[in-house]
């Protein structure tokens, strides 16, 4: 198989960063160090032509039991549209310091979905361009997919509190409103 | 005078066409109302799955321009805001300020579960509830409602405007 191929090979480049090379229904998947996630990256993009990044996301591994996991870990999807070969590449993160290289300088794609990762898991990625929060609001607290994060979350949003505070303040304006605000 | 009251034609509750004249005669206030129920323009404002349906409802098989409902790409000439979809805690201070942008005479329809209570979504991003931080005057529930039901939601708003007192003048 290819794709076992390419595992093999980057096993031999980077002795001791492969962590563990993973089968799954004809799906190779490498664990890998994150120290040498970067130039993994770019023997897999210059080497094996792996031009196309499917997807990039992170993962809370709170719960899950297997070997060499830590707390977190960010999944790449690769594909080389030359080769027609996939694979995945699955980074481990330790909780104590979640800060991983970012590869938006090899795929330009990878801004947004760094972005996001960063965002919802709080996973720094180092030498990214904007690190900024892209889809909750920019004063957010805390990271919503981490397990420990309440789903109604723990705290109302800044904004939010605002908002309810200024529609009572407004409410003298609405043509209802008036008439509440008269009894 | 007597003979002419016997010709009046009434077009809608209380409000009387003349013939021959091009005179209509109604209190004030149901003739504003008629006006306003009959001219309900909504913002262009689409938040999630919901504006399909609303799209659907504005086009050819329920055609909403029939009701004088005629959606306005700008919230200073709309005098209806349709929330239609999810609204997340990072949009609700973009819909409030659509809303404030309105002028008055302004009506808030909240469809679907998500608008009128957060729906599936009880989670830490949604808001759980348009009133939350609008004043809301019809909820139209289903996920999404069907065309029928936008429908029926107007429909109720207007039978909600023919029935207001003086909203056009702080002196009534």
């Amino acid at each position: 198989m290819e794709q076992l191929g390419i595992a093999e090979q980057l096993r031999e480049k980077f002795t001791g960063s492969i962590l563990g090379i993973i089968t799954h229904r004809g799906q190779v998947t490498i664990l890998v160090d994150r120290k040498d996630l970067f130039r993994i990256c770019q023997v897999l993009k210059t080497d094996h032509k792996m031009t196309h990044l499917n997807c990039l996301c992170g993962v809370d591994n709170l719960k899950r039991k297997g070997a060499h996991l830590e707390r977190f870990e960010v999944v790449y999807q690769f594909y080389s549209i030359d080769n027609r070969t996939s694979l995945r590449v699955k980074a481990q993160i330790p909780e104590s310091d979640p800060v991983v290289d970012s590869i938006t300088s090899l795929w330009t794609g990878a801004n947004w979905l760094e972005r996001e990762t960063y965002d919802l898991l709080g996973i720094v990625f180092n030498n990214h361009p904007k690190l900024e929060r892209i889809l909750t609001a920019e004063d957010w607290e805390g990271y919503p997919l981490r397990k420990e994060y309440a789903l109604r979350g723990d705290k109302e949003w800044k904004g939010l509190e605002e908002l309810r505070e200024k529609a009572v303040r407004l409410r003298k304006y609405d043509f209802y409103g008036a008439q509440i605000e008269q009894e | 005078m007597g003979k002419m009251n016997n010709n009046l034609v009434q077009i809608a509750d209380g409000i009387k066409f003349i013939p021959g004249a091009s005179a209509i005669v109604a209190p004030l206030n149901k003739l504003i109302n008629w006006g306003r129920a009959g001219s309900i323009w909504p913002a262009t404002f689409g938040l999630a799955c919901c504006a399909i349906e609303m799209m659907v409802a504005g086009s050819s098989t329920n055609d909403l321009d029939r009701f004088g409902i005629i959606f306005r790409a700008s919230p200073r000439q709309a005098d209806c805001l349709i929330l239609a979809g999810t609204i997340t805690k990072k949009m609700a201070p973009v819909v409030r300020r659509v809303f404030d942008q309105m002028p008055e005479p302004r009506y808030v329809l909240a469809m679907g579960s998500c608008a009128c209570t957060g729906g599936v979504f009880d989670t830490y991003a949604v808001v759980q509830g348009a009133d939350e931080f609008l004043p809301v005057d019809v909820y139209i529930p289903g996920c999404p409602p069907r065309p029928e039901a936008l429908l029926e939601g107007l429909i109720k708003l207007q039978e909600k405007i023919m029935q207001e007192q003086g909203r056009w003048s702080n002196l009534v």
